[in-house]
């Protein structure tokens, strides 16, 4: 498979949110807005390059029992890396995001592409998975914080659309990520089985 | 008095699934029948508890004094994944009937960021040790209760006509979109029972 071809497999194909149905929490927790939602799949992009590269490099040295929590390690060491970053020169995302940059870890996305893809391609290729991976996943944090911003707020990455006092604050709220996300879940299963 | 309201709070007010968003995966993986969410609740509240018992005295004891504190994540995913690994062989050896009952959940409980989740929040709430047990407790309880409503509701939904796309995961989706409306009607009682009590 070709570089690109793996990025466009990454990002429509094995869509990690759509498809894979992976990374729940801050899918929902972090797209109140559109821009929370695409600054927290950025930083989970960044991890998702940097640890499918590492690990592919050095996926021959790991003894096969120690393996995961050899990964673990890895991107638990890349998701410091990038929760100081955020903290020293975005402080403002880092008050957004809050809880969810340090649970980067347990992103099954993360450890997901390490186990699937990372261990068994070359670190070039892998870390084009990550992008597209990583893409996929801040593409779909962006439409739902897009969607949810839109109905709730009347926003759209923050201008003004129609005036708020007509917005559903519901969809800014808890109930309306379960529920964005359910029909945007929906919508791309019925797009995808016509094909 | 402020424990209760801890407690109620962390149960309806600030759910964590349900208001909070931890612990989605296990919520729409394991929420299939009413048992087997009620074992992956009691699986999370244990090794929950064990968790911040045992990550409380390793950041104030050893993070802390030694200017560490910026390798948390590392240490603490380790901790758990170790901690998790022991429960599960301890468990094996003395008590088989719950081991065989939790067995499957207890290497997912892993990768539940509600675990992670509960012990970095004991900290940034400058909790002290009996205010986090509590908490972890109380928390843990709040999960197993949306685990449990949640299993209650797909059990009835899988026998129901649905539309083609909607079936599976996105229909879970939208009702637990509604189960959380519910939960909303609780905010604010934890303001008023404080004001309430005088605290």
């Amino acid at each position: 498979m070709s570089k690109l071809g793996i990025i466009i497999n990454g990002l429509i194909k094995e869509n990690p949110t759509f498809v894979l149905l992976l990374g729940m929490c801050p899918t929902l927790g972090t797209t109140s807005s559109a821009i929370n939602g695409m600054s927290m799949g950025l930083a989970t992009m960044a991890v998702l390059i940097c640890s499918n590269f590492v690990i592919s490099c050095i996926k021959n040295l790991i003894p096969d029992k120690v393996h995961i929590p050899c990964y673990i390690v890895v991107i638990a060491g890349f998701v410091t890396v990038v929760q100081l970053l955020i903290k020293a020169y975005a402080p403002a995302v880092d008050e957004k995001l809050g809880l969810f940059i340090p649970l980067i870890v347990v992103n099954c996305i993360v450890l997901g592409r390490a186990e699937s893809f990372a261990a068994k391609n070359t670190p070039i290729d892998s870390a084009c998975d990550g992008i597209g991976i990583g893409l996929g996943f801040t593409c779909a944090l962006t439409l739902i914080g897009l969607c949810r911003e839109l109905l709730g707020a009347g926003t759209a990455f923050g201008f003004a659309v129609y005036p708020e006092q007509f917005g559903a604050l519901t969809f800014v709220l808890a109930p309306g990520a379960f529920i964005t996300l359910g029909f945007l879940v929906a919508i791309f299963n019925k797009l995808t089985a016509k094909k | 008095m402020s424990y209760i309201i801890m407690i109620i709070t962390a149960i309806f007010v600030n759910n964590i699934v349900l208001a909070q968003f931890l612990g989605i995966c296990p919520f729409l993986g394991v929420s299939k029948k009413v048992d087997t969410a009620g074992w992956m609740g009691m699986a999370v509240l244990f090794v929950m508890l064990i968790a911040t018992l045992v990550t409380y005295p390793i950041y104030y004891g050893l993070l802390v004094p030694y200017g560490l504190g910026f390798m948390q994540t590392i240490i603490y995913i380790l901790v758990i994944a170790a901690l998790v690994q022991m429960v599960e062989i301890i468990l094996k050896k003395t008590m088989p009937a719950l081991y065989s009952a939790l067995g499957v959940f207890l290497p997912l409980i892993t990768t539940n960021c509600t675990i992670l989740g509960v012990a970095i929040n004991v900290i940034n709430f400058e909790y002290n040790l009996a205010e986090s047990v509590v908490y972890s407790i109380a928390t843990a309880l709040g999960f197993t209760l949306a685990m449990i409503l949640f299993a209650g509701i797909r059990e009835q939904l899988a026998i129901t006509d649905k539309p083609k796309a909607m079936e599976g995961t996105p229909i879970a989706l939208i009702t637990a979109g509604l189960l959380a409306m519910a939960f909303m009607g609780f905010s604010g009682v934890d303001k008023g029972l404080s004001t309430a009590f005088g605290l």
